[in-house]
């Protein structure tokens, strides 16, 4: 690992000094020169790093009373003597303290391990001799517009931000650099705004172009490629902790990615950084929102959810607002104000108290660890199928109801079915293979439940008011679509059964059931033999506890017989062999649950078609006494045998199943949404939740710009407006420096994630203001931004190492040249698929499966389900891998991308073996490199230097100098020795285009 | 190119003196070079080289506008305490966890049996915290039986048999104490020194610190074994604000260690050197033109990614062990175990590897489904037997001179059970054990002792942060010196805090 360019983002949130680069940069702008101190640039690090744990805003860890971040307190009178004396260092005790040499007194004290230099000593008496002024922290400072510098030479700069750079290296005595290679330019900025390759045709043609505008041109061009909103749109989705999965130990699947394509679609229509903030954080809230502003509030249910057994709802729902808060302050204000959460923050003015206020704003929404509230995000092909269908539907339907001789048919029908049904003696066969569960099980009230010899389950013991059976086998079948439930007589029950009611009759409330690996599974549809009147066999899985099956008012007569009910699945269930099934059924009726059943499960899809006894039962309620539900089934059976309408029957029964498809089909999001009657949110003790302190209203941290003045209880929109309103110092600063850092590898503000008192300076604290002047009078516009930046001739230097400042600036913060950057880890894969051709340029919908190495879920709590994609979705941008928490896809988590249980603003870049291993092994990549060399075989040209020229030129842009085309001709020959198919040759010669440095890197 | 040996050592010194603030002759610091240099044999290693390359650079960067010059003659100019002498060449910690029950394990407590049942005295319960307890239990009793074992006669349960054999090799801390008692944090806290995540890890520390001396191998290993994966995951390994080429390496127990290894079809071991050779090549033409020193990274990174495809296959392949060995350990050939782990966390030292994680999983016993009396017998099953075979197989082989083996979870269970059955005890804090073995470790001792109710330390206290400064001072590193400077502070794995405990130590 070089650790030049190793950024380690997530390890600076708490522990961020001062860096030496404050005198670096105090010396190159000749601040140095001026002995005059700058409190938030010089003292304030100090101060913060060695004196506010103890001397700061926390008032529980506050010692004798001395607050050194408040020049009132800190120049007040203790003891007889100021810490400060503003003046006079000399009789001030804090000189005395820290320059002391008696272990009792010496400041910090010994065990602290801490100890101030002899600079910062002297730079504390100066500023102490200077008056010890001190000023409010720079980042919450108001944002003004700085007139931009003047500089030489005066034609380099081709707009403001250059005019800024520029004159930080006169001052500095260093000349920028020059202007990068245009196949340089060209892939940085295809890189950079899109994470995708040029052609080699766009290469030229933008070579070629000799007008003066051709660059701005391009730039302009590639502005308005829908490609754009997918890596920008990436970005965001960091930082809104995006993944497929609910995370902890379960890590179910989840379904929002419809907020993702909402994000890719905001970016790609420019939506103004105010809308779309406030979209995102309260689009629930806005007067008459559209699906899609509840949609964005996605943002905030990309939070974890817990569905291990046992889970206290209230506890993670805790958790979830807990991130919401800490999440808002990191992404839109750089603030750790989650370092609030158990006592005031040891360095910034963020109380205990103002961390709950914030945490109020997000504490009234309806979710509660759960998955719900959804919407349905039907798409426009959705809505068109699904009028179409029912359309189809309804013309289906009149054309059976308007057949005059039906009724005429049907009754010559029914005296067929009742000779035939006294010819059959049962009527179980249902013509589905079944398989009988070996059922243990138990109750969670005081019913014994014990198995007899035909694996069916009867219930002993005192039935309870309420109670559930849970019901446990191991699965014989891999595939499960249908469950049948027998519900059986015995002599031990009342009337015999089937129910433990003193009439043998029972309401199932609520039947569903739970595969060993935590997966919930609830039923599409259900059948019956016979349901009782308002106790439909579909209200057992209605998901309403205070309905039900029920078996009573038998056509038969008496209610006490066997009876079969049929549950199917929306979707075959894949589960291991002899994995564990627990079948629950509620019982919310007082005495009335099930005295005897046994369960049975098939692969098949159960259809309901009743057999002859059914239907001779049916027959033999005389014809105005059957209820509507008789009538229909029998009417249902009749059609099925008519030879004039059966067809249609057929097509009516498709088009049903189609529309239930496409029904099924349209996917739901995850959405916030505000509870009717607010929670009320408190201060909690040391953090726990449990331990409510007083009752706080929603409210932002003091030291910021205050709300405006309302009657009703401030919201999440009250919020969004407050974070996007001119006079907020952080927003706009924070965004601009973020969108800054993807351009040249590291932020103007290197802590992006801190902007509070322990975090770095500014390198250029106008250019940052500037900017942030100028985001907001560009109305929000992120691409009017990008396009500012990326046309700077800053943007367009040349990225090679400059030996004169490797001793001067090595870390590139005067920006006297470009800084070569690795490519994150979707883009890699997306590269590789741009060069083999492959790329599918679909854009958004749900997540893919590229095919990953055998092994990955050894050590996770469950085991996924990798149905490894083989059509164009296995070719799909990395972005759209299917993204579960706790077993990430491999190759991503190899090239840093992080498990998204936090929030991420920034990613790690490293470069380690274990990434050389992926790329030059792994089959994902490497079926890629022989497409890839096909490629090259087929459009590469006949000779080996062309073919040379067009794999490099296809990987990297620019042409092959002669030592390189040298050394890959040397490697194609060698390899020739060892293949005689020239694909192989060149998938080879692809193979090491792929992994060169330059390839993954954007220069 | 290549820095010569000692650089990347000097470099560490010259960081030691920087914050010790003295004054000391040079020729210090070329004692430390020199007895480290003969520790490092393989220092022209290409990646510890590309490391050396590394570090000038960021040398160079991380303290602004400081030179390397002034960097080295700093070095020269500072004083330190004299350092330890090495001990160990390499660790090998034993992970339990979950938190392993010390009470059925290691501590004896006939007055707990007593007072089975009963609500705890209001002194032991003062100031205490817990996980999960809702402030109704009541004690409970050891639920195994002890007896006591070898010369030293150290107490252990029943369910500890193959410990037996290695009672009198092995050093029993009894008053181990942590701050946070939740599983991710208390891993965290014992691995990094810090509960949050992004700090680097011990194996991450020593191999920055002292390198490795394997050019095959990943100088810090994890290996993993269990029900499932360890609660805090690859944190628990991050090489944090290090460079990443310090990062614990994972490695599966069986097959190919590590994803990818196997280079495709048709690539025999020529032609992926070919492949490597060439990458490198062209990388090195591209750095000759642009400089960054990242393309030299990556070319070392794929030197030893090549080493790694090489090695790794003779290393996974058990058949040249013996069948006493095997049988020794419990090892079933072709399946993944901690005897599995355990045998190739020796094949590992023997190669040079320098610092081994090895998890088990699932110790957690609150009660219920995972009690102290289902779970935890065959937690211990697993891993008994193959703990003792690898104190003994290290000391058969003269390894255990050199090889410090560490053996314990991220906290203890409380003297309470909690309100379930079958029974279970919450996460303990304030007292558990933890044992080491070799490396200059005093054999068949028994550092430490808790109270009649094993609720806390009554002599002999061993702060996580202490056991993480011994375990560097018997690899010859003054935790205290080990630092790295990281936006702007100076980091170490122990803090502000930690102690030797001289008391275990042979001398």
């Amino acid at each position: 690992m070089g650790p030049v360019t190793v950024i380690h983002s997530m390890s600076v949130k708490r522990h961020i000094l001062m860096t030496t680069l404050c005198w670096t940069a105090a010396s190159m702008t000749g601040n140095a020169a001026d002995d005059r101190i700058d409190f938030n640039r010089d003292v304030r690090p100090i101060l913060s790093n060695h004196c506010f744990e103890c001397h700061g805003p926390d008032a529980e860890q506050r010692q004798a009373d001395l607050r050194l971040d408040q020049r009132s307190n800190a120049i007040a009178v203790h003891d007889d003597v100021a810490a400060i004396a503003p003046g006079n260092s000399s009789v001030s005790g804090m000189v005395e303290r820290i320059t002391s040499r008696d272990e009792d007194l010496v400041m910090p004290p010994p065990d602290s391990g801490e100890r101030l230099s002899d600079q910062q000593v002297a730079v504390l008496r100066q500023w102490i001799d200077q008056g010890a002024t001190y000023a409010k922290h720079w980042s919450f400072e108001s944002i003004s517009r700085p007139a931009t510098p003047d500089v030489v030479p005066a034609d380099w700069p081709k707009n403001d931000v250059d005019a800024f750079i520029l004159a930080r290296l006169n001052a500095s005595g260093i000349e920028p650099s020059k202007e990068a290679e245009r196949a340089t330019l060209i892939r940085r900025v295809y890189l950079d705004l899109l994470g995708l390759l040029p052609s080699i045709q766009q290469v030229d043609a933008f070579t070629r172009d000799t007008q003066a505008d051709a660059y701005e041109r391009m730039v302009d061009d590639v502005l308005q490629s829908p490609h754009f909103g997918e890596r920008w749109g990436r970005h965001w989705l960091d930082q809104a902790r995006y993944a497929d999965s609910h995370g902890y130990t379960n890590d179910n699947e989840r379904s929002i990615w419809p907020y993702r394509d909402w994000v890719i679609e905001a970016f790609n229509r420019d939506l103004p950084f105010d809308q779309f903030t406030t979209e995102q954080l309260a689009g629930d809230l806005l007067d008459n929102p559209t699906l899609a502003q509840k949609v964005a509030t996605g943002f905030h249910r990309n939070t974890l959810i817990n569905s291990e057994g046992g889970t206290k709802a209230d506890q993670f729902r805790d958790e979830q607002v807990k991130d919401r808060t800490d999440t808002t302050g990191l992404v839109w204000m750089g603030l750790t104000v989650g370092c609030a959460k158990c006592h005031s923050h040891k360095f910034d003015p963020v109380s205990q108290a103002e961390y709950y206020q914030l945490y109020a704003f997000f504490n009234s929404t309806v979710d509660r660890n759960s998955v719900t509230p959804t919407v349905q995000v039907p798409s426009a092909t959705q809505t068109q199928q699904l009028d179409e269908l029912s359309t189809l539907k309804a013309s289906l339907s009149e054309q059976l109801d308007s057949d005059p001789d039906v009724e005429k048919r049907q009754k010559i029908w029914e005296k067929d079915i009742v000779v035939k049904a006294k010819s059959a003696t049962a009527d179980t066969d249902d013509g589905m293979s079944w398989q009988i569960l070996p059922l243990s099980g138990k109750s969670t009230k005081d019913s014994t439940l014990s198995s007899l010899g035909d694996h069916s389950l009867l219930v002993t013991g005192t039935a309870a008011d309420s109670e559930e059976y849970h019901s446990t086998a191991r699965s014989p079948l891999t595939k499960i679509r249908s469950v049948r439930l027998e519900v059986l007589t015995d002599d031990s029950l009342p009337n015999k059964g089937p129910g433990r009611a003193d009439s043998g009759n029972f309401v199932l409330s609520e039947f569903w059931f739970r595969t060993g690996d935590g997966r919930e599974l609830r039923f599409a549809r259900a059948g019956a033999e016979h349901s009782q009147a308002g106790y439909a066999v579909g209200k057992a899985i209605d998901g309403k506890g205070d309905t039900g099956w029920a078996i009573n008012d038998a056509p038969e007569g008496s209610p006490n017989r066997n009876r079969i009910a049929w549950f199917v699945l929306p979707e075959t269930l894949e589960v291991e062999e002899d994995h564990a099934l627990t079948f629950k059924m509620q019982f919310n009726r007082k005495m009335f649950s099930i005295g005897r059943y046994r369960l049975s499960i098939s692969s098949d899809e159960w259809v309901d078609r009743p057999g002859a006894a059914q239907l001779a039962t049916l027959i033999a309620v005389e014809p105005d006494k059957r209820s509507a539900e008789q009538k229909a089934k029998l009417r249902k059976a009749f059609v099925q045998s008519d030879a004039e309408l059966a067809d249609l029957d057929r097509q009516l029964t498709e088009t049903t199943k189609k529309f239930d498809s496409v029904k099924r089909s349209i996917p739901t999001t995850m959405i916030l949404q505000e509870l009717e009657k607010p929670r009320q949110a408190f201060r909690q003790i040391r953090g726990d939740f449990l331990r409510p302190g007083e009752s706080l209203q929603p409210g932002v941290p003091g030291v910021l710009p205050g709300l405006p003045a309302s009657d009703t209880q401030r919201d999440r929109l009250d919020l969004a407006r407050w974070l996007l309103s001119k006079k907020h110092p952080l927003t706009a600063r924070v965004r601009m420096n973020r969108i800054w850092m993807r351009l040249f590898g590291r932020g103007l503000v290197e802590t992006e994630n801190d902007f509070g008192t322990q975090g770095t300076l500014p390198s250029h604290p106008e250019l940052l203001d500037w900017l942030a002047a100028e985001f907001m009078q560009q109305e929000w516009s992120t691409k009017a931004m990008l396009r500012l930046l990326m046309t700077s001739a800053t943007y367009r230097q040349r990225s090679d190492t400059r030996t004169d400042l490797v001793n001067t600036d090595p870390q590139n913060r005067l920006l006297a040249r470009q800084s070569r950057i690795r490519v994150e880890a979707e883009i890699i894969r997306d590269l590789a698929l741009a060069v083999s051709g492959k790329l599918s340029p679909r854009i958004g919908g749900p997540g893919v499966y590229p095919p990953q190495p055998e092994g990955v879920y050894a050590f996770t709590q469950r085991k996924k389900n990798w149905k490894t994609s083989q059509d164009e979705d296995r070719f799909r941008r990395g972005m759209y891998t299917f993204f579960y928490r706790s077993a990430p896809y491999p190759m991503l988590t190899t090239f840093d991308v992080p498990k998204f249980n936090q929030v991420c603003t920034s990613r790690d870049r490293s470069n380690t073996p274990l990434q050389s291993l992926t790329l030059a092994n792994s089959e994902a990549l490497f079926e890629l490199a022989e497409i890839f060399g096909q490629r090259i075989v087929e459009e590469g040209g006949a000779s080996d230097l062309d073919r040379v020229h067009f794999a490099f030129r296809t990987g990297l842009a620019r042409s092959p100098a002669l030592a390189e085309t040298a050394r890959l001709q040397n490697y194609t020959q060698h390899v020739r020795k060892q293949f005689s198919n020239e694909e192989k040759v060149w998938t080879a010669v692809a193979r090491v285009i792929m992994n060169l440095d330059e390839f993954v890197t954007r220069e | 190119m290549v820095y010569k040996g000692g650089c990347f050592l000097a470099h560490l010194i010259a960081r030691n003196c920087k914050i010790s603030h003295g004054l000391t002759p040079i020729k210090h610091c070329r004692r430390y070079r020199e007895t480290m240099k003969h520790k490092s044999p393989s220092s022209n290693h290409p990646l510890l080289a590309s490391t050396r390359r590394g570090f000038f650079g960021q040398a160079g960067l991380s303290v602004g506008s400081m030179g390397l010059a002034s960097l080295l003659a700093d070095s020269c100019s500072a004083d330190t305490a004299p350092r330890p002498v090495a001990k160990a060449k390499a660790v090998i910690y034993l992970f339990m966890a979950g938190g392993p029950s010390q009470l059925e394990l290691f501590e004896n407590k006939p007055k707990l049996t007593e007072l089975s049942g009963q609500t705890p005295p209001e002194s032991f319960m003062k100031d205490r915290r817990f996980a999960f307890l809702k402030g109704t239990e009541t004690l409970l009793g050891p639920r195994q039986k002890f007896g006591r074992y070898g010369e030293s006669g150290v107490e252990l349960s029943a369910l500890l048999p193959y410990h037996r054999e290695i009672v009198d090799d092995v050093c029993f801390v009894k008053g181990m104490v942590t701050d946070v008692f939740n599983h991710g944090p208390a891993k965290l806290f014992m691995q990094t020194g810090s509960p949050q995540p992004g700090r680097p890890s011990m194996g991450s520390w020593v191999t920055y610190g002292i390198g490795s001396e394997s050019a095959n191998l990943p100088g810090f290993v994890v290996l993993q074994s269990g029900p499932r994966g360890p609660r805090g995951g690859s944190a628990l390994w991050s090489s944090g604000f290090l460079p990443t080429n310090y990062q614990g390496v994972p490695f599966r127990g069986q097959g190919d260690p590590i994803l990818n290894l196997k280079s495709p079809a048709d690539y025999d071991r020529d032609a992926q050197r070919e492949f490597t050779d060439t990458v490198s090549g062209l990388n090195q033409l591209r750095f000759d033109s642009v400089g960054d020193p990242e393309i030299q990274t990556r070319i070392a990174a794929y030197e030893m990614a090549y080493r790694m495809q090489m090695s790794a296959p003779d290393l996974m392949d058990l058949s040249d062990e013996s069948d006493h060995v095997l049988k020794m350990y419990g090892v079933e050939p072709g399946k993944p175990s901690f005897a599995n782990n355990a045998i190739l966390a020796r094949r590992l030292v023997e190669r040079g590897v320098r610092f081994i994680q090895l998890y088990h999983t699932s110790w957690d016993q609150h009660g219920a489904a995972e009690s102290l009396d289902g779970e935890l017998p065959l937690r211990c099953k697993e891993v008994d037997q193959a703990s003792a075979a690898l104190v003994k197989d290290l000391k058969q082989r003269g390894l255990l001179d050199d090889v410090l083996v560490v053996w314990g979870g991220e906290f203890g269970r409380t003297p309470m059970g909690e309100e379930r059955t079958p029974a279970g005890r919450d996460h303990h804090i304030d007292a558990y054990t933890m044992w080491l073995a070799g490396a200059g470790i005093k054999p068949g001792f028994t550092l430490g002792a808790t109270d009649e109710l094993g609720f806390g330390v009554t002599e002999g206290r061993v702060h996580v942060h202490d056991l993480q400064a011994t375990i560097l001072h018997q690899l010859g590193i003054d935790h205290r010196q080990l630092t790295f400077r990281s936006q702007g502070r100076d980091f170490r794995l122990t803090d502000v805090h930690g102690n030797v405990v001289k008391e275990i130590l042979t001398g």
